[in-house]
């Protein structure tokens, strides 16, 4: 793999801030955008830009064919039976709130239980209180040990005939840690309870096969996945996506309207309500055929090799602990250091030009369970380099002599 | 260009390792909670303000970062003395400082040490932890049942 290459193809990373080379190690929050993705949006507004599925004109034409493209290439990568399965949305965090109120609304009684983990983002936590608010169904926990792990034997025990669905998430934000999912699901399954799996962090790092997985749901943003903000994925079974009500109501998700009534389109368009987000959507088709051009094969490599690396300069760091050291996880270093806040830290890399994250990383209770009020976090991505993870230690050092 | 040691003076390190009037009061009659939903800072103020109205005493007690803790620390030292009108007026000040052009001097008079806290004006993602204190203090000269945020 050739990093020097990747990196060229990010004009981004080139840059210097506060007079240092930019270090952008906050990848987990969103990744940088390849040329080809900046292009294909520049081109779209340029030459093709025009509403879908409704005009009879060249440009709307050619608009609709490239939305309807991404589609495809969007099912292909994730190997979805069918251009069906797949509802453009907002992002993760739409994803999980259209599954909780339409699937959700039509299938949870009082009484039912969801089953999320500790480790679960705000987003995939919320939505299911909130149903739980309107239903009277009950939200469970399955519990994590020190390292960041889901405790399977704690996650079973959860598992009943109450359990209607689990929402897990795929690789922790917070933690690095990749859960084991394939299990996950088919004891899942084993009860009867359908499984929504968080994809927003994982999908860039991890080769995802819906079919071979077998989940109900899958849920990811285009935005960590060097694709544009704004646009995500559901990629839900087709009988299931038949059976559930309509999330939001407006045009293109309609085959007739009358005062009197309304016949709702076929999926995938019955979730689509309004003008998507059509540039948002060819350029995520494009960041997933740049994914594709590298492999996951070469990225897991590469990924590995550089969060083994940035971990054992942390290990050797005096004062650091981790928060997060899972056997299986990926491209996440959280820690904390004696002594010195996060936000300070963040602060003080920011002015050396290495960009982290500080703060609970929309996972609170990650925080409540290590007993931190917050973390600083380097998140790493195929274009990363060890000279950056180097970049980062002697900021820490800086900033553990400015404490002193 | 700003230096590091602008915003982290020798002053606010100091304070933030062994931060003053930390810890509750024996004796209180106004308190208040500020929180900053953004990184989670947490603060809680009391407040011994006798029948005149100047403040008798006062103390703090949460976590949050060097400069939220130092300049908590640094306000309830300059506030001991001060009537509750006073102090407003130095909450006016120094909310004027944390935020004004970078070319105009702090006010040394009304402000003293607190000026040290003027490098927060170059981080504008810092401004509301040295403000939280502020903050969270006119709650507690109001008896406000709510948390102070920084919003």
């Amino acid at each position: 793999m050739d990093i020097r290459a990747i990196r060229n193809d990010f004009p981004i990373l080139s840059q210097q801030v506060y007079g240092k080379p930019l270090a952008y190690l906050d990848n987990a929050a969103t990744t940088q955008k390849p040329q080809c993705v900046i292009d294909a949006l520049q081109h779209y507004y340029q030459h093709d830009n025009a509403n879908v599925h409704r005009g009879v004109h060249a440009l709307s034409e050619r608009a609709t064919a490239a939305y309807e493209g991404a589609r495809g290439i969007i099912a292909r990568f994730f190997n979805a039976r069918s251009e069906r399965e797949i509802i453009f949305t907002r992002g993760t965090t739409e994803a999980i709130n259209l599954v909780a109120s339409s699937w959700g609304g039509a299938n949870i009684k009082a009484g039912d239980e969801i089953l999320i983990t500790h480790m679960e983002h705000h987003s995939n936590i919320v939505p299911w209180q909130m149903l739980c608010e309107q239903t009277g169904a009950v939200l469970k926990v399955a519990p994590i040990n020190e390292a960041g792990e889901l405790i399977m034997p704690e996650f079973e025990a959860l598992l009943s005939k109450r359990t209607k669905l689990v929402g897990v998430v795929h690789m922790s934000n917070a933690l690095g840690t990749i859960n084991p999912v394939t299990e996950i699901i088919s004891k899942a399954h084993a009860v009867g309870a359908k499984v929504l799996i968080d994809g927003a962090q994982a999908a860039a790092h991890l080769p995802v096969d819906v079919q071979a997985l077998d989940c109900d749901f899958y849920v990811t943003s285009a935005h960590k996945m060097y694709g544009p903000t704004g646009i995500g994925v559901l990629i839900g079974k087709e009988e299931l996506l038949e059976a559930m009500p309509p999330y939001q109501g407006g045009g293109d998700m309609i085959r007739m309207v009358t005062f009197e009534k309304t016949e709702y389109n076929d999926i995938p368009y019955k979730f689509e309500a309004g003008t998507p987000h059509i540039a948002g959507a060819i350029g995520f088709g494009k960041a997933l055929e740049y994914i594709s051009s590298i492999g996951f094969e070469a990225i897991g490599k590469r990924e590995k090799a550089l969060l083994a690396y940035a971990t054992d300069k942390a290990m050797a760091f005096d004062g650091l602990r981790l928060i997060g050291t899972a056997s299986d996880k990926a491209c996440v270093l959280s820690f904390v250091l004696d002594g010195i806040h996060p936000h300070d830290l963040g602060t003080i890399v920011d002015r050396e030009g290495v960009a982290i994250r500080a703060g609970h990383h929309c996972a609170m209770p990650v925080m409540q369970f290590y007993k931190v009020p917050a973390t600083a976090r380097a998140s790493f991505s195929i274009y990363n380099t060890e000279t950056e993870v180097d970049a980062l230690f002697a900021a820490l050092k800086k900033a553990q002599e400015i404490f002193g | 260009m700003f230096d590091l040691r602008d915003l982290y003076q020798q002053v606010i390190v100091d304070h933030n390792k062994r931060p003053r009037n930390f810890g509750k009061l024996a004796d209180f009659n106004h308190q208040a909670d500020g929180y900053n939903p953004l990184c989670g800072d947490k603060l809680h103020i009391y407040l011994k303000v006798d029948d005149a109205g100047v403040i008798e005493d006062v103390s703090f007690e949460g976590e949050g970062c060097a400069i939220s803790v130092a300049s908590a620390s640094l306000m309830t030292d300059a506030l001991k003395g001060k009537t509750m009108q006073e102090s407003e007026e130095i909450f006016g000040h120094f909310q004027h400082m944390a935020t004004s052009e970078l070319d105009e001097a702090p006010d040394e008079e009304v402000l003293g040490k607190l000026t040290v806290l003027a490098g927060v004006r170059e981080f504008p993602s810092r401004i509301k932890c040295a403000t939280l204190c502020w903050h969270t203090l006119h709650a507690a000269l109001q008896d406000s049942p709510e948390a102070a945020k920084t919003e």
